[in-house]
C-alpha cells in the first residue's frame, strides 16, 4: 500500500529528471554539456527501470538495466574521447 | 515495517535522482552542471537498487545478487565517464565561472 505510493511519486520525479535532461540535451551550449545530459539520461533510465521491476515484481528487467548502463558507459567514453584526441580508436 | 523501509529508500533514490537533474538543468557553467548529476544520480541509482535488492531477496527466499552487479558497474564507471568529460572540457577550454589560478594569484602578488 505504502510502496505503491512511494513507487508512484519516484516514478513521477524520475520521469521529470528525465525530462531536465532532456531539456538540457537540447540546449545544452557546448558539446560536453549535451554529452553529460546524455550519459545523465541513461543513468536516470536504469534507475526507472528498477522502480518498473519493483512494480512489476519481475527480477526479468536488471538484465536490461545492466546493458543500459554498459552502452550508456561505453557511449560516453567514446564521445570523450572523440572530443579529446578527435579519434576514437587510434 | 519492511514497506516503510523500502519506501523510505525509494523515496530517498527518487529525490537524489530528480536533485542531480535539476542542479544539471539550472547551474550556470559546465562544470557546476557536471558536479550536480555525477554524485547525487549516482547515490539516488544506488540507494533504489538496494531498495530493490531488499525486496527481491525478501520476496523470492533466496539473496538477490542482479542488483548488487548494476551497482558496483556504476559505482566503477562514475567517476570514470566523470573525469573524461572534465577532462573534454578543460581541453575545449569552455568559460568558468572560477578564476584561472594562476591570474588569480599573480594579482593577490601585485
Amino acid at each position: 500500500m505504502i510502496l505503491d505510493t512511494a513507487l508512484g511519486i519516484a516514478f513521477v520525479l524520475v520521469a521529470a529528471a528525465l525530462g531536465l535532461n532532456f531539456w538540457r540535451l537540447l540546449r545544452g551550449p557546448d558539446i560536453p554539456d549535451r554529452i553529460v545530459a546524455l550519459d545523465t539520461l541513461y543513468v536516470n533510465t536504469v534507475a526507472l527501470l528498477v522502480l518498473l521491476g519493483i512494480h512489476l515484481g519481475s527480477a526479468l528487467y536488471f538484465e536490461a538495466a545492466l546493458l543500459i548502463a554498459l552502452m550508456g558507459f561505453v557511449g560516453t567514453v567514446a564521445l570523450c574521447k572523440y572530443l579529446l584526441r578527435g579519434d576514437i580508436i587510434e | 515495517m519492511l514497506d516503510y523501509l523500502l519506501a523510505f529508500l525509494i523515496l530517498l533514490g527518487a529525490g537524489f535522482t530528480f536533485i542531480g537533474s535539476l542542479g544539471l538543468a539550472r547551474l550556470p557553467d559546465f562544470y557546476t552542471r557536471l558536479h550536480g548529476p555525477t554524485k547525487a544520480t549516482t547515490l539516488g541509482v544506488g540507494a533504489m537498487l538496494v531498495a530493490s535488492a531488499i525486496h527481491f531477496s525478501v520476496g523470492e527466499g533466496g539473496p538477490s545478487l542482479h542488483e548488487l552487479l548494476v551497482t558496483l558497474f556504476l559505482f566503477i564507471t562514475a567517476p570514470v565517464s566523470a573525469h573524461l568529460l572534465s577532462k573534454a572540457g578543460l581541453h575545449l577550454r569552455l568559460r568558468s565561472r572560477a578564476p584561472a589560478p594562476g591570474k588569480a594569484s599573480g594579482e593577490q602578488r601585485d
